[in-house]
């Protein structure tokens, strides 16, 4: 019983960095109607960035994001601008292949850079722990999430709050409507993108101090983001964030319960029962055509 | 009209070309490296036209049709390691059987994830590969998990190692093409091309969607499972991240993007364009990571510079000269552009 606790726990723990990662994901599926196959390895790149600053200047893993987030922003506006913009006719279909063949120059480039050994974000709080009831919780998880809840909160408040907030979610409904009525919706794409680039800086550096990585990992990592997305209705922020900590939950209990190996098929089989039920995801509305 | 009648004398004749070359391309250039290749781009050849079947024809983007691959390819070589068949021509025999086996595969995955449309069903796909892939590795006592599974070693060996693989290949692919024609030209095809214009529509005036969805899924990753089968047998050794590679499962979609999406020809150009220069990266660039940077650039470039692919863009190109020379804008191409092959 303490170790489905235990493993419940650390699955909200967990989730919460998810939910962050995945809410970028959605975030760009609802403004531009793409489904960025890259975001996984976005997550890598900012986990990398944060390595490579970490190594060389000694910088604590969370403080390096006051650089990285800024430098993933501005990429992000890049690639939008360069590579999704350009895409005129069936939208959906190419940006896979676009945001995939970007998931593939990354991992080259990460590759060419940081070889494929696996490297892990070091710190003292990463095997330091304090006890609660039986069992003890690393402090890394506990930063990591309370970092993510605080990106989460902004981010949560720029959309409900601002009047560019506004402007996303206004996009969001409906592309062609923002643009009657004056929202500059190839800014708020390119800007979308670089937020979402920007929160997969944050969930990157959570990721490489909670687990190993290399170049490769994107691919294990990105199946995870997508079927949450989907699995909370894509475009839905609140719905990324339920499916985020509903499947990381199921994921650790199923791992203490059953068998590690076993940890990431129970996540493909809540998305099929769920999707059973709900073709549309916990949160997604039935539109004609968006499906 | 005549100007027409010659056009698809010509696509005729080009057809009878091609396939002849194909046939007796062995005979001029027998190198193993040479037929190597061979092999590899009548696989696309063959991966593209099938994936083209749902893909193309419906426009529901399947990106786990690796899936189907992985799956055909484990099947033959756990048949073939269950009835101890040594290796030889008779082990092809079997490979019908595993298009069967992933047939009713297909036809589960399908009910399920066709329930889904455009990028919900993308994603359902995804993972359906994944959920496949983490089945290979986790199932250790049936597949033998991360150690991976071998094939029996077939008799024939040195310089013509690569012919009865190619011959497979060519086989497969043909097979496929000639569904797809038969497809493209039915009342079935005609309902396939309908969903993809507006499924709602579509089941408004009585095309049964769901079936027709269904049977295009089943068709299309048939034939995908009996290439992998005979990719499984060519390679001798396979594990899960080998042959449930999303990159595969990427390569085939990106391909009949670039030769024409929807269109026969299109995925057969694409894939004889793309796959031997990936192979040529690979082999001059494979040792370095730079070799992905590469493939992406050749990726992107494509994307970038021909969304709508190659056949597409030169059909508008000669529509537009027709126009303009022969002033026979009453005989023009009789289909309107969706139909047009």
């Amino acid at each position: 019983m303490t170790r489905i606790l235990e493993a419940a726990v650390l699955g909200i723990l967990t989730g919460g960095v998810y939910a962050l990662m995945a809410s970028g994901l959605t975030l760009i599926f609802g403004v531009m109607r793409i489904i960025n196959v890259g975001h996984g390895a976005l997550v890598i790149l900012g986990a990398y960035l944060s390595f490579a600053v970490w190594h060389n200047f000694g910088l604590d893993p969370f403080l390096t994001l006051v650089i990285t987030m800024p430098v993933m922003f501005g990429l992000g506006v890049v690639l939008q601008t360069v590579f999704i913009r350009p895409l005129k006719t069936d939208r959906e279909a190419l940006s896979v292949l676009v945001t995939y063949a970007l998931a593939l120059g990354i991992e080259g480039l990460l590759g060419y850079f940081f070889t494929s050994n696996y490297v892990r974000l070091r710190t003292w709080y990463d095997t330091a722990s304090f006890p609660v009831g039986s069992f003890y919780i690393t402090y890394v998880y506990i930063f990591g999430f309370l970092l993510c809840l605080a990106i989460l909160g902004g981010l949560f408040w720029m959309l409900y709050r601002t009047t560019f907030g506004g402007a996303i979610r206004a996009t969001m409904l409906n592309r062609t409507a923002a643009q009657l009525i004056g929202v500059d919706v190839d800014r708020v794409s390119a800007i979308a993108f670089g937020i979402g680039m920007a929160t997969a800086a944050a969930g990157g550096v959570v990721f490489g101090m909670t687990n190993a990585f290399n170049p490769g990992s994107h691919y294990d990592l990105i199946s995870r983001l997508l079927t949450i997305i989907v699995l909370g209705g894509l475009g839905s922020l609140r719905g990324a964030v339920i499916a985020a900590l509903v499947m990381l939950v199921t994921e650790d209990v199923t791992s203490a319960v059953t068998s590690p190996v076993w940890a990431s098929f129970a996540f493909f089989v809540v998305l099929v029962l769920v999707l059973l039920v709900r073709p549309q995801g916990l949160y997604g509305v039935r539109v004609r055509d968006r499906l | 009209m005549r100007l027409v009648g010659s056009l698809t004398a010509l696509k005729a004749a080009g057809l009878v070309l091609a396939f002849a070359v194909a046939l007796a391309l062995p005979a001029f250039a027998p190198d193993p490296a040479t037929t190597n290749i061979a092999v590899f781009t009548m696989m696309y050849v063959g991966l593209a036209t099938a994936w083209n079947i749902m893909g193309g024809y419906t426009g529901y983007i399947s990106l786990g049709h690796a899936g189907f691959f992985g799956f055909g390819s484990y099947a033959l070589g756990l048949l073939l390691a269950r009835f101890a068949i040594a290796g030889g021509y008779s082990a092809f025999l079997f490979v019908p059987v595993a298009g069967l086996l992933t047939a009713v595969l297909a036809a589960g995955i399908g009910w399920f994830a066709l329930r889904t449309r455009a990028a919900t069903f993308v994603i359902v796909t995804i993972a359906f590969m994944f959920m496949l892939q983490l089945l290979a590795e986790n199932l250790v006592g049936i597949t033998g998990g991360g150690g991976g599974l071998s094939f029996p070693v077939p008799p024939w060996h040195g310089g013509d190692f690569n012919i009865p693989y190619y011959y497979a290949m060519l086989a497969l692919a043909t097979l496929g093409l000639g569904i797809s024609w038969r497809i493209r030209f039915s009342k079935f095809g005609l309902g396939l091309l309908a969903i993809r214009d507006d499924e709602d529509k579509a089941l408004a005036v009585g095309v049964p969607t769901g079936a027709f969805k269904l049977t295009a899924f089943i068709v299309s990753a048939t034939l995908v499972g009996m290439i992998g089968a005979v990719y499984g047998y060519y390679v001798t050794y396979i594990y899960p991240q080998f042959v449930v590679d999303p990159l595969i499962g990427i390569s085939m979609v990106l391909m009949v993007f670039l030769g024409g999406l929807g269109t026969l020809g299109g995925p057969i150009l694409g894939a004889v364009i793309l796959e031997p220069a990936q192979l040529w990266l690979a082999y001059h660039f494979g040792a370095s990571r730079l070799y992905l940077v590469l493939y992406a650039s050749v990726f992107l470039l494509v994307i970038l510079l021909l969304p709508r692919g190659i056949i597409p863009s030169v059909g508008e190109l000669i529509t537009k000269w027709r126009a303009g020379v022969g002033g026979s804008k009453g005989t023009g191409d009789p289909l309107p552009k969706a139909v047009s092959p």
